[in-house]
């Protein structure tokens, strides 16, 4: 049979040495130039790879850290902003009402004024009118007076009869 | 059989040809597969890695990476080596004036005893080296002092079953295969009667020598890992 240098001590009395050293010797060479050719080089690809995915994710980690931080600066600018926006409005708000009362009062300070001034014109101008009226009526009485009496009477009576008349007018009035 | 005329040494050529030609094959599967390494992995690159990454697995499943991280050239290399081996001797065989030539290298009680005795011998130098004297000696008073000569068997059991289990299967599974070929070889009759067993045991002969090489390493790392290790 074929299989008879195959089974164990099928070769008889002696041990075949031959074979265990050319196994031996085989297997350290393929090892000794497989770690030198083909596990080396892998293994420093890999390990290449493993520090970039290390890297990597430290990167990613950082810039996520980052962006949480740059959001809660946005956030805590915006919030800012947005009591700073109430506060102005709140400040236009206030300036206004006082601006109003202030406009109010200026108008009705005016108006009073006014009023004042045109009721002092009033009796100015009714003055000025009584005292025309008056110096009319003398004028006039005057000269109905003349008219009336032609030279009948003198000077002096004349005068006196003047004045007279004139306080009966400003009793009149 | 050839004995060489300086030393008085036998050689089974046969062995000689086909461990050369199975390392051949190993360097030649790897050394092209990692040409043109890209962190990108691509094809066959792929491939070595998850060869790599395999026996990352076992051996981390055995030891700390720390520990066993030196013994990875040796596991890719053993797997990648008894599996090509285990390989080679399933599609033909071939017979030269009643000698067998080409089957598996690991089909040879001496092959296989070589690479067991091989690793056995390795775990008690790293034993040696990584615990020192003292550890390593007292791992045999472990867990009993009384238990230390089983302890020493053990070491021989070991050596004998992790070659002689690799052997049996792959020897078996050639013996079928050459069985079965001689029946499909005698006659019509016997090639459709052989047709379908042949088949069926090609496929689990590929089964049993990828399980086998699995087994071989792993084995492997666990022996070492009781010599290296102090958790176990």
């Amino acid at each position: 049979m074929f299989f008879d240098h195959l089974a164990l001590g099928a070769t008889g009395e002696f041990l075949n040495i031959g074979d265990i050293l050319v196994t031996l010797s085989t297997f350290l060479v393929l090892m000794f130039l497989l770690k030198k050719f083909a596990w080396g080089p892998l293994m420093g690809v890999m390990q290449q790879r493993e520090d970039l995915i290390a890297s990597e994710i430290e990167t990613a980690e950082n810039s996520r850290l980052e962006s949480k931080k740059m959001l809660d600066e946005q956030r805590s600018l915006l919030k800012d902003a947005r009591t700073q926006a109430q506060e102005i409005v709140e400040n236009a708000k206030k300036q206004g009402e006082v601006s109003r009362e202030e406009i109010i009062t200026t108008a009705r300070a005016e108006s009073g004024r006014m009023k004042e001034a045109a009721v002092l014109e009033i009796a100015n101008e009714r003055d000025k009118a009584i005292s025309a009226v008056r110096q009319e009526v003398v004028a006039l009485s005057l000269l109905a007076a003349t008219k009336v009496l032609e030279k009948e009477i003198s000077e002096e009576d004349n005068r006196q009869l003047i004045n007279e008349t004139i306080a009966k007018a400003g009793e009149v009035q | 059989m050839w004995q060489d005329p300086l030393f008085g040494l036998w050689f089974n050529l046969s062995n000689v040809m086909m461990l050369l030609v199975a390392a051949l094959v190993v360097f030649l599967i790897a050394f092209i597969s990692t040409r043109n390494l890209n962190l990108k992995p691509t094809g066959m690159q792929n491939f070595m890695e998850w060869i790599m990454d395999f026996v990352k697995g076992i051996i981390k499943s055995n030891m700390d990476w720390k520990d066993g991280g030196r013994f990875h050239v040796l596991g890719i290399t053993l797997i990648m080596f008894i599996f090509v081996s285990n390989m080679l001797g399933l599609p033909f065989a071939i017979v030269v004036q009643g000698d067998l030539w080409w089957k598996s290298p690991t089909a040879d009680a001496t092959v296989t005893m070589t690479l067991a005795a091989t690793v056995i011998i390795l775990s008690h130098y790293y034993g040696l080296k990584l615990k020192g004297v003292k550890g390593y000696t007292r791992g045999y008073l472990q867990p009993m002092p009384f238990l230390a000569p089983l302890k020493v068997i053990e070491e021989f059991a070991n050596t004998l079953t992790l070659g002689l289990r690799l052997y049996g299967n792959i020897y078996a599974g050639e013996i079928l295969i050459a069985l079965l070929a001689g029946a499909a070889t005698a006659g019509f009759l016997g090639y459709v009667a052989a047709f379908l067993p042949f088949m069926a045991w090609l496929g689990f002969s590929i089964f049993i020598g990828t399980i086998q090489a699995f087994i071989f390493v792993m084995l492997t790392m666990v022996y070492l890992s009781h010599k290296v290790s102090d958790d176990h």
